[in-house]
């Protein structure tokens, strides 16, 4: 089967020169398109140079590079994929655990023995506690079509059901919020329109390291190329501040809504609101456009001028909080009220902190007050990277799940420990009738493709003791391709298959316009299956192998799910030519330009909300009467977020971590190539190591009360003094005395949820940092 | 004067190091071994005022493999002649002649030729000979997701981007006629460039 798709493809690629050194020139080498599909948001080209069987080199996108459709190019993790696939770590047969969960000592077991295992241990688990016992990680490791945890989501659901999650680790509280202010989380203009903007606002955003879709980054340089100014607004000079923008403003970690109001302020009060935009599509900027039921003063204009709680929010207010210079705040206000059209494109990296969604509103806010919402160039906030225009496919069907009760994802080790404590207040949802509480604690959890269940979770000490203890958690599977910090905890391990060894079709991510095609390359390392192989093999197991499969192959699959790309676009090819190809873009006659109809006639075309308007001011938020989610938008000082914190005293350092170019999440974080390009490291201030005594280079210890980290320093500048960087995805390497070796932020980071979307707040923490004395 | 060169252009160069890693797949260079580097520098600093932070900060990186200079220091300093300036402008290795002591990499300003513990002897970045045989750019060239790199004959490239050859902390070119094109950052700092700092040696400096 293999031998036949490489030679129907060598075929097909005869015509070009395949050489790039001397031992490939004697035509013995096979291109093979492929891709690469991580939870970045990318949908690269990827294609493999196979000879004798094995990959010796990555080339990516040839087509033509042209500005309407550009080369799908590869970002540097992609191009390491070498290193990933012949690691010498690969899990390559199954493992049963033999020392204490989580000790890493596992033994070699036939794929038999361990489907058997799994199988047995599922029947257990569903006969004592029914299948609302069950958990499905959290896991994005494979973020194609045909793979990953999607597979055993659908195994879950074919054997008698889970427990529900909903969320992300990526955009909790942004997803949750946006509605209350648009009615859609999908509120993103297509890339190619951020050419008609004049002024781009990168709040928060940082595309160049996070990748965010291919070409994000390209498109915005397009964007400046044809004469849009670019504004960072971030606490580090980013890789994106650094290649695209004009001007970056560094303000506080957290700060946002502070500096969100207090330009709200400036332009209220020098009159450069789009008045007539807000009076004939918002509810809620004045007292005139209130809801009936609203107390008097609950406007948003109040609560920016002070009239409701006596403090103007003025520049030199939000200075104290934002450390951003008032002068500043005030030429950035002033510029974004007359800058049209204005795109503020926010990313995600606000919406992961203490109070996450105020500053998500808040940019729907700024966005309705200067009148750029539905127009082209314009941007009308929010999650303003998901369009609403997706991708023709079909998604891998999960299957039915009798059990409707759902959590936020991030409460997942609550759910382990009191379950049938939690109820709505806790954010569950769906709860059938007569039930107002989870009828079970989670005992089995399923993890494929993920790093969620140690490394990417919150507090990873308190992680690890939670699911260290039999008594509570009853049996874990794994599904990798490493022995993962998470894959340490499984008694089950199943070694999974790379991109390289199996078909898949990426197309992930609403923004993307394109559908890539990941041929087989090489045949499975080891005795390595697909997702989908091994799920097929535990349900048979159970008796469910048919309805699992429907009796379809990998491939037939594939074809089912690109089905709807032909009805859409007629220029789809066939299935055969479109493996060959690998590369399908579809063409739109124009940028998608979000909420243009409401634009165009509020009253035909409402939005989702309740008042079919902008809702600046939620009635429903108002309604629910949630702490700390108020219903406008507003600033509210972080819990770990600054001086304020009586914590500060003993923890005078803010800490995040942000996504790292050299990692997707925790992916690549064992590839050499990258440790060399871009090592891991605690990036601070010279001005805070300084009177620690702290040189580059040094070995510092990071710590607070949820744990430490040992980890070199890089000082640099590049980043606002009270602030240190641990970006996120470390593989957490504890010592003997627990000390973590390789800096996993999550140590430093607490399971406190975001109060409405009970989301994760991984990048609101205070730490100490200290120099390791040999 | 028309060898081969490259445009780098810093103004739009986010020092992701795709460049790097293409290269080392295309060579099938092990970890330690670089034909091209991205050299980070950072200047500015940040003051108080009140509250607030006031920042001149500012950072860019320069993509950086041979220069195949018009006169090579490593050239010169090869006692067994084993490093030959082609034709077309590229300053090569003959593997077959180099005895891998090392002189190239110490004379050339730019570190460039790297040592090949496999073989012994010195490798370098070749301006992907093979690519360009095949019909195809450089690998750095056509990997960079920003488009921050070009290639082509000195004069076009020139003409297109002037004749910027240097730029801190690079040594200045015209010791041994780097042929290059480079575009400065948009962000220089107000200060002298004396006030930038090379900001990731142990990324590069190997
Ligand atoms: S790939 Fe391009 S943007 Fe990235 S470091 Fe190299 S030259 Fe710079
Ligand atoms: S950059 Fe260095 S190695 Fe390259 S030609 Fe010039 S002196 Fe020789
Ligand atoms: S031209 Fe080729 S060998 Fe030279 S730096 Fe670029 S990729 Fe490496």
């Amino acid at each position: 089967m293999l031998s036949r798709v490489l030679s129907s493809l060598g075929a097909m690629v005869g015509g070009r020169p395949l050489r790039a050194e001397p031992a490939l020139r004697e035509g013995d080498v096979t291109v093979v398109p492929s891709g690469c599909a991580h939870n970045c948001g990318g949908h690269c080209v990827l294609k493999a140079w196979v000879k004798d069987g094995r990959i010796v080199r990555l080339t990516t996108d040839e087509r033509p590079d042209l500005d309407d459709d550009p080369q799908l190019r590869a970002c540097p993790r992609g191009r390491s994929y070498l290193r990933r696939i012949y690691h010498p770590d690969r899990l390559l047969h199954p493992m049963m655990r033999v020392g204490a969960r989580g000790e890493a000592r596992f033994e070699r077991v036939s794929w038999e023995e361990a489907i058997d295992s799994v199988a047995q241990a599922m029947v257990r688990a569903r006969d004592r506690y029914g299948p609302a016992a069950f958990l499905n990680m959290h896991g994005t490791g494979g973020a194609s079509l045909f793979a990953g945890s999607r597979m055993s989501q659908r195994l879950l659901n074919v054997f008698g059901g889970q427990l529900n999650h909903h969320n992300s680790y990526s955009s909790a509280a942004a997803r949750w919020a946006t509605p209350f202010s648009l009615g859609t989380a999908d509120a993103g203009h297509s890339p190619d329109d951020w050419v008609n903007a004049r002024l781009i606002l990168l709040w928060g955003f940082n595309p160049t390291e996070t990748v965010f879709g291919t070409n994000t980054s390209y498109r915005l340089k397009l964007a400046r190329r044809a004469g849009a100014r670019i504004v960072v607004i971030d606490p580090r000079f980013s890789a994106t501040a650094q290649a695209l923008a004009d001007d970056w403003v560094p303000l506080r970690a957290g700060t946002d809504s502070a500096l969100m109001d207090a330009m709200a302020f400036v332009t209220i009060s020098e009159g450069l609101q789009d008045q007539a935009f807000l009076d004939r599509y918002c509810v809620g900027f004045d007292e005139e456009h209130l809801p009936a039921g609203a107390p008097v003063g609950a406007s948003y204009r109040s609560y920016v001028l002070g009239l409701s709680d006596g403090i103007p929010k003025t520049p030199a207010w939000a200075e104290g909080y934002t450390q951003i210079p008032s002068e500043r705040i005030v030429a950035l206000a002033r510029e974004f009220a007359r800058t049209k059209p204005a795109a503020l494109l926010a990313g995600l990296s606000f919406n992961r902190r203490a109070y996450g969604e105020q500053p998500v509103r808040g940019t729907v806010t700024l966005a309705a007050m200067t009148g750029n919402v539905g127009i082209p160039g314009g941007s009308p906030g929010g999650v303003s990277y998901s369009i609403s225009r997706s991708l023709p496919i079909a998604e891998f069907p999960r299957g039915r799940n009798p059990i409707p009760e759902s959590i936020p994802v991030f409460t997942w080790t609550d759910a382990i420990v009191r379950g049938t404590e939690m109820g709505a207040a806790d954010g569950v949802t769906n709860l059938p009738e007569g039930q107002s509480r989870l009828r079970t604690n989670v005992r089995f959890l399923f993890n494929t493709a993920g790093n969620t269940l140690v490394n990417q979770h919150a507090n990873v000490n308190r992680t690890v003791r939670i699911l260290g203890d039999p008594s509570l958690v009853d049996f874990i599977v794994g599904i990798d391709q490493f022995i993962t910090p998470s894959a340490r905890f499984a008694d089950v391990l199943l070694p999974a298959v790379t991109w390289f060894e199996k078909n898949d079709i990426c197309g992930i991510w609403g923004h993307g316009h394109s559908l890539i095609f990941m041929n087989q390359a090489i045949a499975p390392l080891g005795e390595c299956r697909t997702d989908y192989d091994i799920c097929a093999a535990i349900a048979d197991r159970l008796g469910v192998g048919s309805e699992f499969t429907e009796g379809k192959s990998e491939l037939d699959w594939l074809e089912q799910m690109v089905a709807p790309a032909r009805e859409a676009d007629p220029s789809f090819p066939s299935f055969d030519e479109f493996r060959r190809r690998g590369v399908h873009v579809f063409k739109y006659e124009r940028p998608h330009v979000a909420f243009r109809e409401f634009r165009a006639d509020p009253v035909e075309h409402p939005l989702a909300t309740p008042s079919g308007k902008i809702e600046i001011y939620s009635q429903r938020l108002a309604d629910m009467a949630l702490e700390h989610v108020p219903p406008i938008p507003r600033f509210i000082p972080e819990w770990e977020g600054g001086p304020w914190d009586p914590l500060f005293e003993k923890y005078p350092l803010q800490a995040f971590g942000r996504h790292y170019q050299r990692r997707t999440h925790s992916i690549f974080d064992n590839v050499d190539w990258l440790e060399e390009s871009q090592p891991q490291r605690i990036f601070m201030n010279p001005i805070d190591a300084a009177p620690r005594g702290i040189e580059n280079g040094d070995l510092v210890r990071v710590f607070n009360d949820r744990g430490a980290i040992e980890i070199r320093a890089r000082l640099t500048r590049r980043i606002i003094p009270g602030l240190v960087d641990v970006p996120q995805g470390g593989w957490w390497t504890p010592d003997e005395r627990g000390i973590d070796q390789r800096g996993n932020v999550n140590v430093l980071t607490s399971e406190r949820p975001t109060p409405g979307a009970r989301g994760n707040a991984q990048h609101s923490n205070l730490v100490q940092v200290e120099k390791v004395r040999a | 004067m028309t060898g081969l060169a490259f445009h780098i252009d810093v103004s739009s160069c986010s020092g992701c190091k795709a460049c790097q890693l293409a290269c080392k797949d295309a060579h099938g260079l092990e970890a330690g071994r670089l034909w091209r580097r991205v050299v980070e520098v950072e200047g500015g600093e940040w003051t108080r005022k009140g509250n607030a932070w006031c920042s001149t900060v500012f950072a860019y990186t320069i993509s950086l493999s041979c220069m195949h200079c018009e006169r090579p220091a490593c050239m010169t300093s090869c006692p067994t002649q084993a490093i030959v300036k082609r034709a077309d402008g590229v300053v090569a290795v003959d593997g077959g002649a180099c005895i891998g002591c090392r002189y190239c990499g110490w004379a050339c300003p730019y570190g460039a030729p790297q040592f090949d513990a496999a073989t012994g002897t010195m490798s370098k970045c070749d301006f992907c000979a093979d690519e360009r045989d095949a019909g195809r750019p450089p690998a750095c060239v056509s990997a960079c997701p920003l488009r921050a790199l070009d290639w082509g004959p000195i004069d076009q490239l020139q003409a297109r981007h002037g004749t910027l050859a240097q730029l801190p902390p690079l040594p200045d070119g015209a010791q041994t006629g780097a042929t290059v094109v480079i575009s400065p950052p948009a962000r220089m700092s107000p200060l002298s460039p004396d006030c930038v700092q090379l900001a990731n040696d142990e990324e590069i400096l190997r």
